[in-house]
């Protein structure tokens, strides 16, 4: 296996021009000529300015209602037609799509690069009981099924941090802790811990056991430098290739547990919009999703064209990084 | 590798007891009282502490924790706290075994067009093929639920007529088509990409070009040879998403109006049913933890190479 690796990893004719410079370079130049991989790049690109933009990008207010004009198609006013409230589609998308944007973006902060990140690094380097320790919590964790652990923790979870958030909204006078939907994004933040963390801290830990006693580590440890030290210089950049690839599959897979929590109510609160909550508004909680279909299709197929961009091309990008970071699979 | 075995067979048990824990004080401590929610417009402070001693809600947590498990253990999870009188068994163990025929079915879709298309796919590396292959299987998996259902119910209930659009009959009834479709048709994309990685994999040993240069024909290659080693990771993955099928069956049932676990899971969680749901998640992680255990035995078995420290 050693001398075909080597094999794949000679250099190339193209390699040859791209001499000197750094492996991520490298990755991104091999990227760019992914041409689904670019093409999944800028919907996702697209579809999260939408979400971070949508308070410039609204036409209506979100929870705006008007009863006089409601369930009609698209027409110049409302360019995705209008609910059964009257509320204008188009600004309920991308409001929705900021809700996806902040989930997914927190999870992988705090999930994926905050928890599994550390533990993974600590776990492999330090091995032993530490290393026990943290791989038997992540097998209790995934001893769970994931979606009813998520809808358990959400409901159980929620008047708890409800009433921690009113209490502080009380006692130090910061107000629309509640209202702005932070309690939510907390709620689901910690429902998906679960799901997030264990799958990146076991990639990184596999990793570092294995460079841990990689020559260059080895020499780092005998010219004195610190633990820390190795573990940022040294272990940490050989670990981002393949932790980008699986984060990258991973976010598809958060966005679409984050429009099922909303779409069992679980999720964000109403009045504030999400791509859950506007499908399961458009078919009654699914039970008449056949009648939205035929009838008001846009509703329904506005918000589910934007989940399935997005999950489509979470998982393109993933497949295009794998070509890219891992030679022998191209 | 018996010390292996022997080590995990005997951690297994822990597991499950430290995931009981977790399921307990999440019920425990979950919103909601149990009494409040079983004697509702009866509520009284003297009935309600009758009724807490008589469940046994005064003793110590740790107390109602070693009941529960011990009960669990010999198959009682108590009773509802909604349908009142009906043990937890009672009204699980018909759903579970509808969830687990509809998913048995899912399963069985998946699996028959995800592996052949990888392997498919692999095969026909370096032609338009291939990528057509992973991306439409891709553009399936993505695809939620929400949309797959309605859109099946309508192709194949409304326009074409040659199925019901719900209800539920059993394992050989047709209505069961489009909901195992619905849950089937997005895994197939796990299965081709897997078996299409392990397949590139395969194709590119040494055995495969001694095999070929032994002039054996194609076909007992492609099977003999590349299917049947790049099968082997495939099991890694069929424990995960088979207990993980079980679960993922919700929002289906739910379109399909199946009378399986997932109704009564949502259900109960909105009703703070907190019996029920406590026994669904821990028959789930059971599920899960002995399909992990059973796979990695069957791993070793099926290819010696393998041993496990």
């Amino acid at each position: 296996m050693t001398a075909d690796s080597l094999d794949q990893k000679a250099p190339q004719p193209r390699a040859r021009s791209l001499k000197g410079r750094s492996h991520f370079r490298l990755a991104f130049a091999r990227l760019r000529r992914k041409k689904l991989g670019m093409a999944a790049m800028t919907v996702l690109s697209l579809i999260y300015l939408a979400g971070i933009f949508a308070p410039v990008l609204e036409t209506h207010g979100y929870s705006d209602t008007n009863l006089l004009k409601t369930q009609e198609g698209p027409d110049t006013e409302n360019f995705l037609g209008t609910d059964r409230l009257g509320r204008d589609t188009y600004t309920r998308l991308i409001w929705g799509i900021q809700t996806t944007v902040i989930v997914t973006v927190a999870t992988l902060l705090t999930g994926a690069l905050l928890l599994g990140l550390t533990l993974g690094l600590i776990a492999g380097y330090m091995r032993g009981a530490v290393d026990s320790v943290i791989a038997r919590v992540g097998e209790v964790v995934s001893a769970f099924p994931d979606i009813l652990l998520i809808i358990l923790l959400a409901a159980t979870v929620r008047p708890r941090v409800l009433n921690w958030a009113r209490s502080v909204e009380d006692g130090t006078g910061i107000s629309g802790l509640v209202s702005s939907g932070f309690v939510d994004f907390v709620v689901i933040g910690i429902a998906l811990l679960p799901l997030s963390w264990f799958g990146t801290m076991r990639l990184v830990r596999g990793q570092v056991l294995q460079l841990r006693n990689a020559d260059y580590v080895e020499a780092a440890r005998a010219m004195g430098m610190s633990t820390p030290r190795i573990l940022f210089r040294h272990v940490l950049p050989n670990v981002i290739s393949p932790l980008i690839v699986t984060v990258s599959f991973g976010m598809g897979a958060v966005a679409g547990t984050e429009i099922a929590l909303s779409f069992f109510g679980l999720g964000v609160q109403p009045p504030r919009p999400s791509l859950g909550i506007m499908i399961a508004e458009a078919t009654g909680r699914g039970s008449t999703a056949t009648s939205v279909l035929t009838q008001h299709p846009e509703q329904l197929l506005a918000p589910i064209a934007v989940v399935w961009l997005l999950i489509f091309s979470w998982n393109i990008l993933g497949d295009a990084l794998t070509d890219v970071f891992n030679p022998r699979s191209r | 590798m018996l010390a292996y075995m022997v080590r995990r067979l005997m951690w297994t048990p822990v597991l499950l007891l430290i995931v009981s824990i977790i399921v307990f004080v999440l019920g425990t401590y979950g919103p909601g009282d149990p009494v409040e929610v079983r004697l509702g417009q009866n509520y009284t402070p003297q009935a309600a502490e009758r009724l807490r001693e008589q469940l046994g809600l005064n003793d110590s947590p740790a107390v109602q924790w070693g009941r529960y498990v011990w009960d669990a253990i010999r198959g009682d999870f108590g009773d509802s706290y909604v349908f009142q009188g009906r043990s937890v068994g009672e009204i699980l163990g018909p759903r579970l075994w509808v969830s687990a025929q509809l998913n048995i079915a899912a399963f069985t879709i998946t699996l028959i067009f995800g592996v052949p298309l990888g392997f498919y796919a692999a095969k026909r590396q370096g032609t338009w093929r291939d990528p057509a292959v992973v991306l439409t299987s891709l553009a399936l998996f993505a695809l939620p639920v929400f949309i797959i259902a309605p859109f099946l119910i309508w192709l194949f209930a409304l326009q074409l007529d040659w199925v019901p659009v719900s209800g539920w009959g059993g394992f050989f009834d047709k209505r069961i088509i489009l909901p195992a479709a619905t849950i089937g048709v997005p895994g197939i994309a796990v299965f081709t990409r897997l078996m299409r990685a392990s397949t590139l994999d395969v194709l590119g040993q040494e055995y495969i070009r001694t095999a070929r240069s032994k002039g054996l024909s194609e076909m007992v290659v492609n099977y003999r040879h590349i299917a049947r080693n790049a099968l082997i990771p495939i099991m890694t993955i069929l424990g995960f998403t088979f207990a993980g099928l079980f679960a993922g069956s919700l929002i289906t049932e739910l379109i399909y109006g199946i009378p399986g676990v997932g109704r009564i899971s949502l259900d109960s969680i909105f009703a703070r049913d907190f019996p029920v749901i406590t026994a669904l998640v821990l028959i789930g992680a059971t599920m899960l933890v002995f399909a992990n255990l059973l796979i990695d035995f069957a791993y070793t078995i099926v290819d010696p190479r393998i041993r496990l420290q």
